[in-house]
């Protein structure tokens, strides 16, 4: 089933890790096997944010195979060093879980494709999110549960996206956890609610132009559809709009970039979305309680309709 | 094996002109006697007093809980319930068997006043997906949007929404009336068996699709035409039920109707030939 939610505020920063904990945990009973989130924080704009896994998420419900920590420390040595010699300054380091980094790091060039495979080629390493205001954090539990266990709560930024994922068409691990980065542009994610049937031939298609896929499910297909047609010049918009027919299937499907945040929703409109418009605030999801745990007031909201895209700035 | 016989005696049902024979004998699960009152009374149903009036709010309860307190209401003779605070909560309002005025001062989540026979509810916000499901009868109005599913296999009553509703508006409806004041989305009417519906604004693609029987009225423009949909010209009857129909709807007051498209099944589809399925064509 899977909850999707999103907002974004316009012309003002707010507790966007707090809001997005409170519409997700809303949306808890559409699946906790795992949560993602995928916050647009204030940053000073200068250095990126670069979110690491270096292994998975065993406890209890999860589908990974058990890793020694020494493990994930020799994998975080190899990461520190290539991150060196592709010319990166760390400026801040986090370990807020064994399995889970981030940095804070100087890096001059804008193509994060070279270094990202250079990163990636580590086995078991994945990076999450990279971007100057970007950050994604997703792990299993449910949203207050992973809230609490990276200290979302105080983070600020302008808008955010979140998925509360029921896993069926792959394992319960972060890799298949969303949100998903939109590899390798800066400062995209991707949230998706449904399912897409021809993942297959796309991803086929998607790795013959040397696209990289880190997991089986299905809706990481929409980061990577998208990353390669705005890699081809079309605006996110228009990217978005051609994936109302190059993706089949039934979906609804939230991204995020550094300044926008936007929807899609497919031409058979057989998954539910709540919206919610104003002119300070956007705000979305599976469900209209997602949005009441913003807005408990009454509000009008409505359902986009089958094959409607929408956009929406800072 | 059951006995037929007349009698002398007027039964309840037969004082109501139902009939003149009683039907006496052994069920496979019990004994029947239609001279017992209870084999007249409608489980889960209150008799209730208009005019006795309530207000619930509902901010801490559950859906359970709520429709729980409902029925508890009910059962103490309230005729007419407000709900205060419904907050998009799913599920609120099902399964009201008896006359009720049921009036909800919000908005509303998934399946509301779901399987309902008989009461009149107005809700002052929005409804979510597949509200007014498998309704039987009564009238439901709601002031603003809908979202997917709106009255899903609907077998009576009005369903009425002022605003815009989402996808497969009346699907598998299988009787009464469905009137939207706004626009609709994609598969409205999709394999609906009977009944109407009757949309002012515009509707999505693929309307009527696969639909075995009924009629849909649309006032705006079409996306497309859904598998075995046809439009089939207006009548006279077909204006004059419209017209009386909007104005119970208290909608579209000044609405020309003679512009509607009317739009039914062309019964191409398989089911309605005379054919056994190893008999068709190209039947595998």
């Amino acid at each position: 089933m899977c909850g999707i939610a999103g907002l974004i505020h316009r012309g003002k920063s707010s507790k966007v890790g707090h809001e997005l904990q409170g519409m997700l945990q809303a949306l808890k009973h559409r699946g906790e096997d795992s949560t993602g989130y995928a916050l647009y924080s204030e940053t000073e704009g200068k250095n990126f944010i670069m979110r690491v896994k270096i292994g998975e998420n065993v406890g209890e419900g999860s589908s990974s195979i058990a890793e020694d920590v020494s493990v994930y420390d020799k994998r975080k040595k190899i990461v520190e060093s290539y991150l060196s010699d592709m010319g990166v300054k760390i400026v801040k380091e986090e370990r807020v879980m064994p399995y889970s980094l981030r940095y804070e790091v100087e890096y001059n060039k804008d193509d994060l494709l070279e270094l990202s495979q250079k990163i990636e080629s580590i086995p078991g390493v994945e990076i999450l999110s990279m971007g100057k205001s970007l950050e994604v954090i997703k792990d299993l539990g449910n949203a207050k549960m992973v809230c609490d266990r990276y200290n979302l709560d105080k983070v600020v930024g302008t808008h955010a996206i979140g998925h509360a994922r029921m896993a069926t068409e792959s394992g319960v691990d972060i890799k298949s956890a969303h949100p998903f980065w939109g590899y390798p542009f800066s400062d995209v994610s991707v949230v998706h609610n449904g399912q897409l049937t021809n993942y297959w031939n796309n991803r086929r298609l998607l790795e013959n132009k040397g696209m990289r896929f880190m997991s089986e499910c299905d809706s990481e297909l929409i980061a990577v559809y998208l990353a390669d047609k705005m890699r081809n010049g079309a605006t996110l918009e228009e990217g978005m709009r051609a994936s109302l027919t190059g993706l089949d299937g039934v979906f609804t499907y939230f991204v995020a970039t550094k300044d926008s945040l936007g929807m899609a929703k497919d031409t058979m409109a057989a998954k539910p979305l709540v919206l919610y418009e104003s002119d300070n605030l956007v705000a979305m999801g599976s469900e209209e309680i997602a949005i009441r745990s913003l807005l408990p007031q009454e509000i009008d909201t409505y359902d986009p309709f089958d094959g409607e895209v929408k956009v929406w700035q800072i | 094996m059951a006995n037929l016989k007349t009698t002398e005696k007027k039964t309840k049902a037969q004082s109501m002109g139902l009939h003149t024979e009683v039907l006496t004998g052994k069920t496979q699960q019990k004994f029947f006697n239609p001279d017992e009152a209870e084999n007249f009374y409608y489980w889960g149903t209150y008799d209730v007093d208009f005019n006795k009036r309530i207000d619930l709010d509902v901010k801490d309860l559950d859906c359970k809980e709520a429709n729980r307190k409902i029925d508890e209401l009910m059962s103490q003779g309230y005729g007419t319930i407000v709900i205060k605070n419904p907050q998009g909560k799913h599920s609120l309002g099902v399964g009201v068997l008896n006359k009720l005025n049921l009036i909800f001062e919000g908005s509303l989540g998934y399946f509301g006043v779901g399987s309902i026979d008989g009461p009149t509810v107005r809700i002052n916000g929005r409804v979510g997906w597949s509200c007014a499901e498998n309704m039987m009868a009564g009238k439901v109005v709601i002031e603003k949007n809908a979202g997917s599913c709106f009255g899903a296999a609907i077998r009576g009553g009005d369903l009425i929404c002022k605003g815009s509703v989402g996808a497969r508006t009346g699907i598998d409806q299988k009787g009464g009336t469905i009137i939207i004041g706004g626009d609709a989305g994609a598969f409205t009417g999709f394999m609906m068996q009977r009944g109407r519906i009757i949309i002012l604004g515009d509707v999505g693609i693929n309307l009527g699709d696969s639909m075995y029987d009924g009629t849909l009225f649309i006032g705006g423009k079409i996306g497309s035409f859904g598998s075995d949909a046809v439009e089939t010209p207006m009548t006279k009857s077909d204006m004059d039920w419209l017209k009386r129909k909007l104005k119970v709807a208290e909608i579209g007051d000044n609405f020309d109707v003679s512009k509607m498209t009317k739009v039914v099944s062309g019964k191409k589809l398989w089911n309605y030939d005379a054919l056994e399925p190893t008999e068709k064509k190209g039947a595998i």
